[in-house]
């Protein structure tokens, strides 16, 4: 399966500190540490042979911006400790194997993320760029004149977001979930908490319904867990204009709004999935068995899309009233 | 309907449980849900009750010995919390 594959693809390379920081642009915390640990390491040996002052001015350049990135008190002060640091061997030879353990820690945890986690695949979902965003937008809320449904692929991996706008997304998700709950921060703080939590718990039942069904009847599609939490997600986007409705126009916009939504949206839900979950039919529609399958995979996406206005409404509801 | 991350747990919880219970000789064959009654279908498509049965059976074994301590756990912290 894709997910396997993704998996050994990554184990396979090599998991050294200097591939690893080119390869996460988006992951903004691992790499401060290293950016700290790492220059320290090449640094003392150099130092171990001459004492003089020129040496460290010299460090002192190369590895300021790591010290900027971790915060701007340590760049005055910082400076003359670490002349008298690297004029120590016993300090140095103590930073080298600070930082040695630093990156044996860092590949550990890498590695049971990976287990869990696939990270390309996670990687996949994040590869977006703002004209993407605005197309996929603007099919979420007017869904009705998009041609082609196919997600495109390229040698047999699907096609990153920047290059087809059927492919699923995880950014326009989180994104929505962080301005729903900063929206709902500014008009009531101590409803903020139970109302992501709510959110986070329905759509981790939605998916656990949604797997528990494509495994029960052998739906061998490409749908991995993160496509169908992307596809859970974008409800959130239907739900921000839903709530915005209601609060700019009061109870008749609000229902306008979730009308019109629920409606994009249902049909966005059954012409993206229908692509995936019915499509998978034609290899194996053969023997008496293959009456049943169609109808039920219908049901399936039918009751898919039917579930997302039931769940904006039951989450919103009581915001707007 | 106001959903804490506590309560999905014990949801979870409380399920796993329920059909970690399902006794195999006692109960399953007894209302044809045994093992040896899914052997039957060699075909591409194995039905959903097969796949049902190899669900409840799969997730009894796995979760047999995880349930044992996730359950010790929850019991400590109720006796504890209240």
């Amino acid at each position: 399966m894709h997910l396997a594959n993704l998996v050994s693809a990554h184990c396979a390379r090599p998991a050294t500190g200097v591939t690893m920081r080119q390869e996460h642009p988006y992951r903004p915390s691992p790499p401060k540490p290293r950016a700290r640990a790492a220059p320290p390491a090449g640094d003392p040996l150099l130092f171990d042979d001459t004492s003089s002052a020129a040496p460290p001015m010299n460090s002192q350049g190369f590895y300021t911006p790591g010290y900027n990135m971790g915060g701007a008190p340590a760049g005055g002060p910082g400076g003359a400790g670490v002349n008298n640091l690297f004029a120590d061997p016993m300090a140095s030879a103590a930073m080298i194997y600070g930082s040695s353990l630093a990156n044996q820690g860092k590949d550990i945890v890498n590695k049971e993320i990976s287990r869990y986690v696939s990270v390309n695949k996670l990687k996949y979902f994040f590869a977006v760029d703002s004209k993407y965003v605005m197309k996929k937008l603007l099919l979420l809320m007017f869904p009705y004149t998009h041609q082609d449904w196919e997600v495109r692929y390229h040698r047999d991996t699907p096609l990153t977001p920047r290059h087809d706008v059927n492919a699923p997304d995880l950014y326009i998700p989180c994104k929505y979930v962080l301005l729903i709950g900063y929206i709902s921060k500014m008009f009531s703080p101590e409803v903020l908490g139970l109302c992501a939590s709510t959110a986070l718990v329905w759509v981790v039942i939605e998916v656990l319904v949604m797997l528990l069904s494509l495994y029960l009847l052998t739906v061998h599609s490409d749908l991995s867990t993160f496509d169908l939490i992307a596809y859970s997600g974008y409800k959130y986007v239907g739900m921000i204009f839903t709530v915005l409705g209601g609060l700019l126009f009061g109870s008749d916009g609000y229902f306008v709004a979730l009308a019109w939504s629920s409606c994009a949206l249902m049909f966005f839900i059954v012409r993206s999935l229908k692509m995936k979950i019915l499509s998978s039919l034609s290899h194996d529609s053969m023997g008496a068995g293959a009456s049943a399958k169609p109808r039920l995979r219908l049901y399936i996406t039918v009751a898919t899309a039917a579930f997302q206005p039931i769940i904006i409404y039951w989450l919103t509801s009581h915001l707007v009233r | 309907m106001a959903f804490t991350l506590y309560s999905l747990i014990q949801a979870v919880i409380l399920c796993v449980n329920a059909v970690a219970v399902l006794h195999e000789e006692r109960f399953l064959s007894k209302i044809g849900w045994g093992v040896d009654q899914s052997i039957g279908g060699f075909g591409d498509e194995p039905g959903i009750k097969v796949q049902l049965m190899n669900l409840v059976r799969s997730v009894r074994t796995v979760m047999r010995v995880p349930l044992i301590a996730v359950n010790s756990v929850c019991i400590v912290l109720l006796l504890l919390f209240g």
